[in-house]
């Protein structure tokens, strides 16, 4: 089937099936949305691997199951390995009509999974890995990964006389997974569930790996109100922090770019993890995302609307 | 029909009995001194003579986490490591025995750094028995290749469902070329039926695996695993009695006694040092000597009761660790002696710390140790550990 027949998922004939209830997330969890989003595009013929994190406790504690869906844990930087060891097994034991997708984190996947999730891609396993992305270790208690933006306050990048909090920026996570020449990457939102929800189906009718880095707003971790989750997760977009984005066949597309970015210290400032920076980091922030849009406008393409 | 005999290394009769056992999935990654079963099994694949995946993962840890994978679908899975490599799967061994995947892993027991050493000792898969795997050590290539396919019939025995690692010194056996007797296929598919369990997903019946157990629910877990090895008891019993009936070799099971009977002063040997004592006990016996030997084919589960009765019958007992317990003794030495607190009179032992790093056990050092408890005078009894074959005094007295 070639892209353009794949059928769009929208807000009319989205399934009703859900395969992630009963948990016990937090109120207003982005990542347990984005997991409960996914399911439903990928349907019941799936394994969900997720390692120790955030989705594990909260969805996998003896005896109260959360996944309707075939679901195991894996081991904290084996998501990508277990995924690839059920999709290998899967071709030995002939069954083709499968889905082998995992859920997770920033840490545990741009940091201690990364080898794992390099190998899989390398070998072009027939896996969909989607990482959730709250910015740091939500389920130890807020403390910085590679993926944590700078300025930010987490347990262990405290704010305070002499530090901003974080002091780099977020690791290029999605630049590094398409420069393996992956067959599908997309940086999604759970602010834009639609397009998150079609890049999911897109991922789905690869045969090799396909990587979906998606935006999951944590209340919890970020101090914001729990009803302003989805909110967030727009205005992460909308002023031009997180860039939606699509990788394949050597070409990079953006999927979304605002005509004019909403101000950064806005998205900033309505939330407790950012709210003690000053000027001068706001303005790094900012000066960080305009080089970042002036790179990427140079070499992507953007996507016709 | 005579079994054909091949003049094989060790690896290669890993490798040999591992395509007799058909796994689906291997996941492996080269390490000397297993490189060679990796080589094989890859080409086996190549030439269409083994049909299974062969997955090139970049670690260990992702080896074992693709196994499990395999595993978790009803996929008979495979890998093999060594040394450095079996502790950086470590959290995964651990992972495997608890989700009860009963992956078969050959290890070549080999050196841990620091210092580097590619050569042979046993402190790696002695330092991971606490992981929940069975553990056997084989004495030759001949026992390796049995053992492979036996341990695929033991482990995935719905009374057990344990992973199960095999054991072979480094060097010594992997790169060793010995005559081995092949089994015939179609003989290994009737022992051993494809790989069927009720522990895995699938979409007729989607489960859930890896729990998160809370205090409430985790001891019983526990206690299942801990039971599962024991049961493995009486199933490696039975699989040994029917090997030997089906290909003529039998083992003997937890344990084998060399010239046990009316032996004043016994030793107890892992692995292929075992081969080196047997020749020092047939000499001293012929010198009249009251030797015999104890190999200890399974550190897990562990033949508390059989090292306790065999022991019982003897003065003194020695026992040859190639590993330490840096500030202790010796692993084996541990595992004897709890064993021996069984006993009402339990004989005296002695450790042997030996063969780190490589350096070879020679009969003469097998004599030494023999001569050392066989000593009358107990004023001239050994320490209780000590080192065999150092280049240099460590008695500070002389």
């Amino acid at each position: 089937m070639s892209v353009s027949e794949i059928k769009r998922v929208n807000v009319k004939n989205m399934p009703d099936e859900e395969y992630f209830y009963g948990h016990k997330a937090c109120p207003g969890c982005g990542a347990s949305l984005a997991v409960r989003l996914a399911l439903k595009v990928i349907g019941e013929k799936s394994y969900s691997v997720l390692p120790a994190g955030c989705m594990a406790a909260v969805g996998f504690i003896y005896p109260q199951m959360a996944f309707r869906t075939n679901a195991m844990i894996s081991t904290f930087p084996g998501t990508a390995s277990l995924l690839s060891g059920i999709a290998v097994g899967a071709k030995a034991l002939g069954i083709e009509d499968f889905y082998a997708v995992g859920f997770a984190g920033d840490g545990g996947t741009a940091d201690i999974g990364i080898q794992a999730l390099s190998g899989s891609i390398d070998r072009n396993d027939r896996i969909i890995y989607i990482c959730y992305d709250n910015e740091a270790y939500m389920n130890t208690g807020i403390q910085k990964s590679g993926l944590t933006p700078f300025g930010t306050r987490t347990t262990t990048t405290p704010a305070g006389r002499n530090l901003p909090g974080a002091i780099t920026h977020k690791k290029n996570l999605f630049e590094i997974i398409a420069a393996h020449g992956i067959e599908y990457a997309a940086v999604a939102s759970i602010g834009y569930p639609v397009d998150f929800m079609n890049k999911v189906n897109r991922a789905k009718h690869c045969r090799g790996t396909s990587f979906i880095h998606v935006y999951a707003s944590c209340p919890t971790g970020w101090g914001i109100p729990e009803n302003t989750s989805i909110a967030i997760a727009k205005e992460a977009v909308d002023c031009g922090l997180w860039i939606l984005a699509e990788y394949e066949k050597g070409e990079f597309t953006i999927t979304r770019k605002p005509k004019t970015f909403s101000p950064v210290a806005d998205y900033l400032n309505k939330q407790g993890r950012f709210r003690h920076l000053e000027d001068e980091q706001v303005e790094e922030i900012t000066k960080h995302r305009d080089e970042t849009w002036d790179r990427v406008l140079k070499t992507w393409k953007l996507k016709s609307t | 029909m005579v079994a054909e005999k091949l003049f094989i290394s060790g690896n290669d009769a890993v490798a040999m009995g591992a395509r007799l056992a058909r796994p689906q999935v291997i996941s492996a990654y080269p390490i000397t001194p297993q490189t060679i079963v990796v080589e094989r099994l890859s080409e086996m694949v190549e030439d269409g003579s083994l049909k299974a995946e062969f997955m090139h993962v970049e670690s260990e840890h992702s080896a074992i986490s693709a196994a499990m994978g395999a595993s978790a679908i009803g996929a008979r899975a495979f890998t093999a490591t060594s040394s450095q490599g079996l502790l950086y799967m470590a959290e995964g061994l651990y992972y495997a025995a608890g989700g009860r995947f009963p992956i078969v892993m050959m290890n070549a027991n080999r050196s841990l750094a620091l210092p580097w050493s590619i050569y042979g000792d046993q402190s790696d898969s002695l330092s991971q028995l606490n992981s929940g795997w069975i553990q056997v050590y084989v004495e030759d290539a001949q026992e390796v290749l049995d053992m492979v396919i036996q341990a695929y019939r033991i482990a995935e025995n719905p009374a057990v469902l344990t992973p199960f690692m095999v054991n072979l010194d480094g060097f010594i056996l992997t790169h060793t070329y010995e005559p081995v007797s092949i089994p015939d296929q179609a003989k290994v598919d009737e022992f051993l039926p494809p790989f069927s369990t009720p522990n895995k997903m699938s979409f007729e019946k989607p489960m859930s695996m890896g729990m998160v157990t809370t205090p409430m629910d985790n001891l019983e877990y526990k206690f299942q695993q801990n039971k599962a090895i024991l049961d493995s008891v009486p199933v490696i019993e039975e699989v040994d009695a029917e090997y030997a009936k089906m290909f003529g070799r039998k083992y003997g099971g937890l344990v084998e006694q060399y010239r046990c009977d009316e032996a004043e002063v016994l030793l107890v040997t892992l692995g292929s040092v075992t081969g080196t004592a047997r020749v020092v006990v047939d000499q001293m016996r012929n010198e009249g000597k009251p030797v015999g030997l104890l190999k200890v084919r399974y550190m897990r589960p562990f033949p508390t009761e059989l090292v306790a009765t065999v022991c019982s019958k003897a003065r003194r007992v020695g026992i040859v660790d190639k590993d330490i317990s840096f500030g202790y003794e010796g692993t084996l030495f541990t595992n004897v002696n709890s064993a021996l607190t069984t006993l009402e009179n339990p004989p005296r032992t002695f450790n042997f710390i030996c063969g780190m790093g490589g350096r070879d056990v020679s009969k003469e050092n097998i004599r030494e140790m023999f001569s050392r408890i066989l000593e009358d005078s107990s004023s001239k009894l050994p320490d209780r550990v000590q080192f065999v074959g150092m280049k240099v005094s460590t008695d500070e007295r002389k």
